[in-house]
């Protein structure tokens, strides 16, 4: 970062979110209900029935709290329903109460038929409706936050997306690698693994497109979030791939280190930006920085469009004497 | 790809008036807080009281939900020359960080200056928070203002990290979000705004937007004549990261001073790419999940 950027007595320029745990919370469940959906999909067309109904059971779960965590957070939880008053693609949120609701419904239906077997051609239509919605359900959130003037989320606007939709599939493969038998789980397990890697390797993508900013995860408790993401990470993914496919338990334990990690992750993301918005210098530093490189012009302008300035049609306080 | 909404004054037909605005000139602010107070009268915003800032004279710091004026103070030393010459005032400023840095010692013969400003909800030609608020509760007035309807806010708080000067906060004991909404109720009967009406030093001037640049520009003009080499007009042009302002501003240092971001951007011009990103991750997460289950031994 550049050097400490002038500010009105280190005051915020702009205001921190005022969301709470849900808000994080909300983003780790989404993204577990959406990729389930896909991955029991996926499997009870592989055939692998134990599997999909397994995964459908969790993609329930997932989805059964997500609207009870943002009805939460509201300042009017009542008034939850003007969230699908319009629909705007302007608003990420107003995109996502739409996916939400859509993605809710339809695996709702889905899972209720794989655990009871009741409404078999309406599942047939909701089980690929769920999955397909899963998807955006995991990556909108992203958008959510890059959608706003948090400098951290919206410098990372390319990357985040694909860090979140790389978390959504760990926490799918971990779910299900939990609740699974090991001799039904092997797709699961190759899913938890082959998405840990590429979720490492989105994240460093992301650090480098939010360049200098990175600096936020190196303090406080994005820093202290992200550790702990890491450590699960490694360790979950370790065990996995070391006993995931012969004990039980130890698929069991490496799923709920992945989770943890997943759950973590959306913590550090979620801090990191609040982060940003307390300290000016991250706010006012890159704007600056921009304006005094001339890749923008600034909110400002010191030359003036009349070549003379008429005193009389200046400010009337001071034009009184004249 | 640039995504926008232009609400104003299409959707109003007939009924759209010409666009109403500030013009803040803080070069002729005393910072006698008279705005602040007429505004909280007039829109009955609940009692805020911050106490002792130790920031100059300001006990009010910042806009949110209690708070729709906010008259920022600030000091800045300058060497006593430096009125006579504006390129002066660079490096009296300069000189200000030196000794605030504990480096120089305060000079005898330097001078205060002091920078008042009346600070405001902007009213964005293109305005973040509408266009992200999810339920239509914010909305664009005849007058081409910003306004949050009560009745239909739901407290998500999108708007208030969106907004790119801080504007918008929920008020807590409420659960709403609240700000400035240029007196819409007086503006429907003619009347100007409770601050710019309490303005003792016409500092804040309320009318027709395109008047009020005008005038503006004759203002910066004659500053600048008058050897202010940093006055400078903040949000007055359409080209700016938010379309230009409803609320603008002449000050006499960089915003930033005044706790104003130097470059405010209204994200939604970046939505194409946003979204593109979204799209292409939900796809990517397709394929990953085909590849793990369907790659490989069942």
């Amino acid at each position: 970062m550049s050097p400490e950027p002038r500010s009105y007595y280190g005051h915020a320029v702009i205001k921190t979110p005022v969301w709470s745990w849900e808000v994080p919370c909300y983003f780790f469940a989404g993204g577990l209900a959406g990729a389930s959906a896909g991955l029991a999909y996926l499997a009870g067309l592989r055939g692998n029935e134990e599997l999909a109904r397994r995964a459908w059971g969790v993609s329930m779960a997932g989805i059964a709290v997500s609207p009870a965590l943002l009805i939460s957070d509201l300042g009017r939880p009542m008034r939850f329903a003007n969230m699908l008053r319009m629909f705007k693609v302007t608003s990420p949120m107003s995109v996502g109460s739409w996916i939400l609701s859509g993605s809710g419904a339809t695996t709702t239906v889905a899972a209720v038929h794989a655990w009871t077997g009741v409404f078999p051609r309406l599942a047939r239509v909701a089980r690929p409706a769920a999955a397909v919605l899963g998807l955006p359900l995991s990556t909108y959130t992203a958008a959510l936050l890059a959608n706003t003037a948090v400098p951290v989320w919206h410098a990372g606007r390319k990357g985040l997306p694909f860090v979140f939709a790389a978390g959504a599939a760990v926490n799918a493969g971990a779910a299900s690698v939990l609740v699974t038998p090991p001799p039904q789980a092997r797709p699961a397990r190759r899913l938890a693994l082959g998405a840990a890697l590429l979720k490492q390797l989105m994240r460093l993508t992301e650090e480098r497109e939010v360049g200098g900013l990175g600096e936020v995860y190196l303090h406080g408790s994005a820093h202290r979030y992200r550790s702990i993401s890491r450590a699960c990470l490694a360790a979950g993914a370790g065990l996995l791939l070391a006993r995931g496919g012969r004990s039980q338990s130890a698929a069991r334990l490496a799923g709920a280190l992945l989770l943890g990690s997943e759950l973590s992750s959306r913590w550090s993301v979620f801090h990191a930006g609040l982060q940003s918005t307390v300290d000016p210098k991250y706010v006012v530093g890159p704007q600056r920085d921009a304006i005094d490189r001339g890749k923008r012009r600034g909110g400002s302008r010191t030359r003036a469009r009349v070549a003379a300035g008429d005193p009389a049609l200046g400010s009337p306080a001071t034009t009184l004497s004249g | 790809m640039t995504l926008q909404t232009h609400a104003w004054p299409a959707s109003y037909g007939e009924e759209a008036k010409p666009r109403r605005g500030f013009f803040t000139d803080t070069s002729v602010c005393i910072g006698c807080k008279a705005c602040e107070v007429a505004c909280k009268e007039w829109n009955h915003v609940p009692m805020s009281i911050e106490g002792f800032s130790g920031n100059s004279y300001d006990n009010s710091n910042e806009l949110d939900a209690d708070r729709w004026r906010h008259v920022a103070f600030v000091e800045q030393r300058v060497s006593a020359d430096a009125r006579e010459n504006g390129g002066e005032l660079v490096r009296a400023a300069q000189a200000a960080a030196a000794i605030a840095g504990g480096v120089q010692t305060y000079q005898e013969g330097d001078g205060i200056r002091w920078l008042m400003a009346s600070d405001v909800c902007k009213h964005c030609t293109n305005a973040a928070c509408l266009e992200v608020c999810p339920t239509g509760a914010l909305f664009r007035t005849e007058f081409g203002t910003v306004v949050v309807q009560q009745d239909v806010c739901n407290g998500c708080g999108y708007c208030v990290p969106a907004c790119p000067f801080g504007v918008l906060d929920r008020r807590e004991e409420d659960g709403r979000v609240w700000k400035c909404t240029l007196c819409y109720d007086r503006l429907k009967d003619d009347l100007e705004p409770a601050c710019a009406k309490a303005c003792p030093t016409n500092s804040i001037q309320f009318g027709e937007l395109a008047e009020l640049r005008e005038r503006a520009e004759h203002r910066l003009a004659h500053l600048q004549e008058a050897g202010q080499a940093r006055a400078q007009l903040y949000l007055a042009d359409e080209d700016d990261g938010v379309g230009g302002a409803g609320a603008f501003f002449l000050l006499l240092d960089d915003p930033e001073v005044y706790g104003l971001p130097p470059d405010p951007v209204d994200t939604v011009r970046d939505l194409g790419e946003i979204w593109t990103a979204a799209a292409l991750a939900a796809t990517a997460l397709a394929a990953v999940l085909a590849a793990a289950v369907l790659g490989g031994r069942r």
